[in-house]
């Protein structure tokens, strides 16, 4: 079993190392191939360690002591338990589909090699999170999908800033940038969190960790659950370190699909079900969770309402969807979040890919407002999407209903009625949101065609690579009994009361019904041509939602700005008056002491043996007073 | 009596006449008589130890210093004659090539 | 008469040499500095070392200084040497301060006394027998190396001096001028 979980793990590294071997070459299709391949062979591993996990349970190896000083002794192992195993299947399924999807959409990039070589290294760095057995290897995972995201967003590095009313990221490099730093800022609460729990218990390992929470203080509890709250929510880019994300759009797509929608935002997700034995003692913090968690669900969706970005909509209808996770997180479903994790990142990586597509045909336009009608020429394409985009409304019977109605059912279970109302309506948000996309791309009227551009479909490959999530985003919620049978097995169960059980098929109806009524809502409004109305646009409220509620322009002015400022301070006072002119004075000392001490050296040598003797006498003094220190 | 220490400090003397020798002349023949002084002092100090703590490996260095001192004489002063034949001066005063 | 003999030896000595070091003609410096070699030959009769003094005699005052007689012939040796000597005090301090310096490091162990021989001399023999079983057994390598040494130097000073060599290191004028004449 050992053998496989290496499989798994080092599959991608070596894929990695491969493509890196060809980095600066141009492109060679043998790095995809082989990349995509081993990618295939860590899948492979995956499932059958799943299968294993299913049949005789959690596998452990210890690859080696990694760190073994004074009583500090952590090992660099890997336990594959039931969260780990649908986490890695999740990850190597989605990253295998989206590397054979990038042979076809980066085909004519420069930088074909190193693309493959960083997102092999990012699949290395998300199973080393999933994979460790302890907070410390987790928190490596972390920091490895970090780095590997801030090179993959600043793909296009090369590419020149912009104003903000031009492109509201900026720039690719700027993005990255952004995105690196929030998350940094996270990093450091959770590393408080982490340092807190090896002062406390001595050790990193999960199930040390996890034994000794009956004995820490309430107090300890809930600060150490904050603190690893805080890492979660930079990753998984909630409010208030959200503005990252949409950002990251301006990586290449599929890295959206694999990094930024199926796989690495969710690692916040996955930290807070892992330590679940920790969030279960501290409800409160939990119910803090969760209100955050559907606070970014309709803050995100009302964003989405309005943009005309492609790809920001599907970055914002993700940030919603990991809100709805950490709300079930947090209202102690820990099986329905990482259920409705697995779900989302099949159907948004498919819609991702999808968008991919439609970026492809229309040569790198992202505004759906000069698209339409393109189910024409994109059939797949439009087919794909609209699985997606049904599954992600939460339409029975595809994926996203299971998942996102059990999210509403514990909410109304745990008689957080607020919490429940938002999510509901946010369910609305996410069906009109989501189709006002697909109308607006694929129905209505040809607006492409004033613009000049000739969509066309993709290679045939790519959307054969496609299939098995479009399959999985239709198939998958048919399996919520057996995954939930599956993962309770180390998660606590979560039990419905009676009253739910009455109120359940009202529940469900409620909640089928405002997600069709938003889909209605988006036919009516966008299926036959794009209606647009200056008034409303020129409204404060249209105006606040499509500028992000003024956030990033007041990150910049409350943070970025003063940061900016302080550094020219400390540039031009503290680091040239101060710190250049000491070392610009030792220096000179050296510089001017050899100066005078070359008078020395005048090439006379009767003078030379002068110092000579001079040099022994005082060799001689040392060596007297060393005998008489003895 | 005479003990061990009177002949170290007559060897010291002696070396010390020498160092001044060495550091004062300019003359190059006049550094060799000044070394082959303080060799000596060296060979009057280890004859002494030897002689006064009963063991002979004094003498062998004292020996070998001979040996040594007689090389560095054939060797030095073949080299001093090449040198008063190129430039026909022994004093240091007139070699300034290792000026840096 | 010991005592005797060792300061009467010590004082000639340090004057002779005092004589080398800072007389101004060459000839009288090498004069007094091969009479002090015999009086520290002197000395090491005094100290028992026999073999030593003999050795001492044969090659320093035999061998060494008739070299360097030899050698003063290529120069102009009985003039008297012109210098420019730069600050007495200087060099007398250093000269001075070493001498002290080295007096108190020297006495300082043998007044300690915590040295031991590390090959005792064999009891019953004369200074040369016990010299010769040392020199040959313990010091069997060295002395090898030594005669080696020798040979080496012997041959460099054959060279380094000598005129009619194929290959020579030195090329002045009135050199090769001399080597015609010699043909």
């Amino acid at each position: 079993m050992e053998t496989l979980i290496y499989t798994a793990l080092f599959a991608p590294l070596v894929g990695s190392l491969f493509a890196a071997m060809f980095g600066m070459s141009p492109k060679t299709l043998l790095t995809g191939v082989v990349t995509s391949l081993l990618l295939f062979v860590s899948f492979v591993a995956s499932v059958l360690l799943l299968q294993h996990v299913m049949a005789v349970g959690p596998v452990h190896a210890t690859l080696m002591d990694w760190i073994v000083a004074g009583d500090m002794r952590i090992p660099f192992g890997f336990s594959v338990d039931e969260v780990t195993a649908v986490m890695m299947v999740v990850v190597t399924l989605v990253s295998t589909v989206v590397h054979i999807y990038s042979n076809g959409y980066m085909e004519h990039d420069k930088g074909f090699n190193r693309f493959f070589s960083y997102l092999s290294a990012f699949v290395f760095s998300m199973l080393v999170l999933v994979m460790s057995d302890n907070f410390l290897g987790l928190f490596i995972g972390w920091e490895g999908v970090g780095v590997c995201s801030w090179l993959l967003i600043g793909f296009w590095y090369h590419r020149k800033d912009e104003s903000r009313d031009v492109n509201p990221s900026i720039s690719p490099a700027w993005a990255a940038n952004e995105a690196f730093i929030m998350n940094r800022i996270a990093d450091l609460g959770m590393l408080i969190g982490i340092f807190l729990i090896y002062w406390n218990v001595g050790s990193l390992q999960y199930d040390q960790v996890f034994a000794s929470v009956g004995q820490m203080s309430h107090g300890l509890l809930v600060a150490i659950g904050i603190f690893l709250f805080i890492g979660a929510m930079g990753k998984s880019a909630q409010f208030p370190l959200h503005t990252w994300l949409a950002d990251a759009m301006e990586g290449p797509t599929p890295v959206s699909a694999l990094i930024h929608a199926a796989t690495m935002v969710t690692a916040g997700v996955y930290l807070v079900i892992r330590a679940h034995p920790l969030y279960s003692a501290i409800p409160e913090v939990g119910y803090f969770i969760a209100v955050v968690g559907t606070f970014v669900a309709i803050f995100a969706a009302s964003m989405a309402l309005v943009n005309r970005d492609l790809k920001r909509i599907i970055a914002y209808s993700t940030l919603s969807q990991l809100g709805y996770m950490f709300a079930a997180a947090g209202l102690g479903a820990y099986w329905v979040a990482l259920f409705h994790l697995a779900a989302h990142a099949f159907f948004k990586a498919l819609l991702f890919l999808g968008a991919g597509n439609v970026m492809h045909a229309m040569h790198d336009e992202l505004d759906i407002f000069k698209m339409g009608g393109l189910k024409k020429v994109m059939g797949w394409t439009y087919a794909y999407m609209g699985i997606a985009s049904l599954a992600l409304a939460g339409i029975w019977p595809l994926a996203g209903f299971y998942s996102k109605d059990t999210i509403l059912e514990v909410a109304f279970n745990e008689h957080t009625y607020g919490i429940w109302f938002v999510l509901w309506l946010t369910a609305g948000l996410t069906a009109f949101y989501s189709f006002r996309l697909v109308f607006l791309t694929f129905w209505s009227d040809e607006r492409y065609k004033e613009y000049g551009f000739h969509p066309h479909e993709v290679q045939k490959y790519v959307l054969w690579a496609m299939a098995p999530l479009a399959i999985l985003a239709v198939i998958f919620g048919w399996w919520k009994e057996e995954f939930m049978a599956f993962v309770t097995r180390l998660l606590p169960a979560y039990e419905m009361n009676e009253h739910t059980h009455h109120m359940l098929g009202v529940l469900i109806v409620v909640t089928l019904a405002i997600a069709i009524g938003g889909i209605v809502v988006a036919y009516l409004m966008y299926h036959k041509r794009l209606r647009r109305n200056p008034k409303i646009e020129a409204s404060l409220p249209y105006r606040i939602l499509s500028n992000q509620y003024y956030i990033p322009v007041f990150y910049d002015k409350a943070f970025a700005k003063p940061y900016a400022e302080l550094s020219d301070i400390a540039w031009k006072e503290i680091d040239m008056q101060v710190v250049d002119a000491t070392v610009d004075g030792i220096a000179k000392i050296v510089e001017e002491s050899g100066d005078e001490s070359r008078k020395m050296q005048n090439g006379n040598l009767s003078d030379y043996l002068k110092w000579m003797a001079a040099g022994a006498l005082i060799l001689a003094v040392l060596a007297l007073v060393a005998a008489l220190k003895s | 009596m005479i003990g061990l220490s009177h002949y170290l400090i007559l060897s010291a003397i002696l070396f010390s006449i020498g160092l001044v020798g060495v550091i004062r002349r300019k003359n190059l023949l006049m550094l060799f008589f000044a070394t082959e002084i303080m060799l000596n002092a060296a060979n009057v100090a280890f004859a002494a130890i030897s002689s006064y703590y009963h063991d002979l490996s004094g003498q062998m260095f004292a020996f070998f210093i001979i040996a040594v001192a007689a090389s560095e004489v054939a060797v030095g002063l073949g080299l001093l004659i090449v040198l008063y034949k190129k430039y026909g001066t022994l004093d240091l005063d007139n070699y300034t090539m290792l000026e840096g | 008469m010991e005592t005797f003999a060792f300061y009467l030896f010590s004082i000639l000595i340090i004057g002779l040499f005092a004589v080398t070091v800072l007389s101004r003609n060459v000839l009288y410096a090498m004069t007094s500095l091969a009479a002090g070699m015999v009086l520290i030959s002197g000395l090491f009769f005094l100290l028992g070392a026999d073999f030593l003094g003999v050795v001492q005699l044969i090659v320093y005052v035999g061998a060494v200084m008739a070299l360097y007689a030899f050698a003063m012939m290529f120069f102009d040796a009985t003039s008297v040497i012109k210098e420019k000597n730069s600050s007495a005090t200087t060099v007398f301090l250093l000269g001075g301060l070493s001498a002290v310096l080295l007096v108190v490091i020297f006495a300082a162990p043998s007044i300690g006394g915590n040295l031991q021989p590390l090959y005792p001399s064999p009891d019953g023999a004369s200074n040369p027998q016990a010299v010769g079983l040392v020199l040959f057994t313990k010091y069997l390598v060295p002395f090898e190396v030594a005669a080696v040494m020798l040979l080496v130097a012997m041959i460099a000073g054959i060279i380094l001096a000598g005129k009619k060599m194929e290959h020579r290191i030195t090329s002045s004028e009135e050199e090769n001028s001399g080597e015609k004449e010699m043909k």
